[in-house]
């Protein structure tokens, strides 16, 4: 249990999927400008990090791993090169039953969540995760908690960014600052902040 | 229509991918601590949106508009698996370094919003273009954030020696910071500042104006 919960605080505060690794950058700068549709959108990012890593997590341990169809009577095929394209193809196919579930469903969440439910397939940080699940080796179990807490720290971020870029705007930034060159200052501020997570270690 | 001329140059300074247009930002920082790794990123994406631009733009007219994502996904991750294979195969050193962030060109936003913005409207002779300037674009801030980061952070460039080093004897004392994450949005933003102090029509409009001060008299 400890270890799970050390793989969740590392993945949300210490590894913070968008201060830490630069993952999901556009959307992250693009879609900050308010903090309602900010949190909005990572409770999106969240619940597909949530199914994506653990779902690439058995394609890669039971098809494409070297060996892992000595079960279908291939023992000696390695198809790990085909890694990108299956979890690019994974995630796409994912958020798409998502959308669809959701409108049937819960179209309230569905509504707000918008356009951004399919935006996220071309969020860098679905497929950074599943490549990081991957090259950690993790079990099935850590990549359930993995995918969660990347995609809560995710959502912690870009929550954050929006609530500094709200007050923001009503200061007076030089002329060529103004918009997106602060908006990168004041990024790198957070995350010098969330640096000072690292000596956490549980 | 616009000339080859203006579709190679434009991106690079008027209408830079990263500095303007906000696509491409998510993979790129974390491979600029070092000059050799920023080099091979900035081959890869060029030959990624080289391509992949073309190989769309040659594609269009066929292509149902309902499934050209999945179509351009495609394209975009074979491009991306080539240009892993070959780097495990030539250059395994510099691809482990890389780990994860080859992988990510694939969600590298300017492959797939040029794709989608240029590509899908444009011949084949103007796409390729038009991924090569924006790559170019793109190269050209990763490289000057890496000539910032790698010297000032370890007193080194592709891995020599130029600024030398307390701990080998010198009397330059490296900055820890430009090694970490921060730095690099911080040399961004500055970045943005200087290329929007030259060309000042890319200066954003203010959401809120302040008022003037008031006169003193109307204070009393």
């Amino acid at each position: 249990m400890e270890h799970y919960l050390g793989i969740f605080v590392r993945a949300v505060f210490v590894e913070n999927m968008a201060l830490a690794f630069f993952l999901g950058m556009c959307t992250f700068i693009a879609i900050s400008k308010k903090i309602s549709t900010a949190f909005g959108l990572g409770v999106a990012v969240v619940a597909v990090l949530a199914i994506t890593v653990p779902v690439n997590n058995l394609i890669f341990n039971l098809l494409l791993r070297d060996g892992a169809l000595a079960w279908a009577g291939f023992p000696d095929v390695d198809l790990s090169f085909l890694g990108l394209i299956s979890y690019i193809g994974v995630i796409a196919a994912i958020v798409q039953i998502l959308e669809m579930v959701l409108d049937r469903y819960v179209p309230a969440l569905y509504n707000a969540l918008g356009v951004f439910l399919p935006l996220i397939t071309v969020n860098c940080a679905i497929l950074g995760a599943s490549l990081m699940m991957i090259d950690q080796d993790q079990t099935f179990g850590e990549s359930v908690v993995f995918g969660l807490g990347a995609g809560v720290g995710w959502a912690l971020a870009i929550t954050a960014l929006a609530g500094v870029r709200e007050k923001l705007k009503y200061s007076d930034v030089p002329d060529g600052l103004r918009g997106l060159g602060i908006t990168f200052i004041s990024v790198g501020l957070i995350s010098m902040c969330f640096m000072s997570f690292g000596g956490i270690d549980i | 229509m616009a000339s080859q001329k203006e579709v190679l140059i434009d991106p690079i300074f008027n209408n830079n991918p990263i500095a303007l247009q906000v696509l491409g930002i998510c993979s790129a920082l974390a491979v600029t601590i070092n000059m050799s790794t920023t080099l091979v990123m900035c081959i890869a994406v060029i030959f990624v949106t080289t391509m992949s631009n073309l190989a769309v733009s040659l594609v269009r007219n066929r292509v149902p508009t309902n499934i050209r994502i999945i179509v351009q996904m495609t394209i975009i991750s074979s491009l991306v698996i080539i240009v892993d294979q070959v780097l495990q195969a030539v250059a395994y050193d510099i691809s482990k370094s890389l780990s994860v962030f080859v992988g990510l060109i694939i969600t590298n936003c300017i492959v797939m919003g040029r794709a989608e913005a240029f590509a899908m409207q444009n011949g084949p002779w103007l796409s390729a273009l038009d991924g090569f300037g924006n790559a170019v674009g793109y190269s050209v801030i990763l490289i000057g954030v890496a000539l910032i980061r790698e010297p000032l952070g370890s007193g080194t460039l592709m891995g020599f020696e130029i600024i030398p080093t307390v701990a080998n004897g010198g009397w330059y004392v490296p900055n820890g910071l430009l090694l970490l994450a921060p730095s690099a949005f911080f040399i961004i933003g500055l970045f943005i500042w200087a290329i929007r102090a030259w060309k000042t029509d890319q200066i954003e409009a203010p959401e809120y104006e302040i008022a003037p001060n008031g006169q003193y008299k109307e204070a009393i």
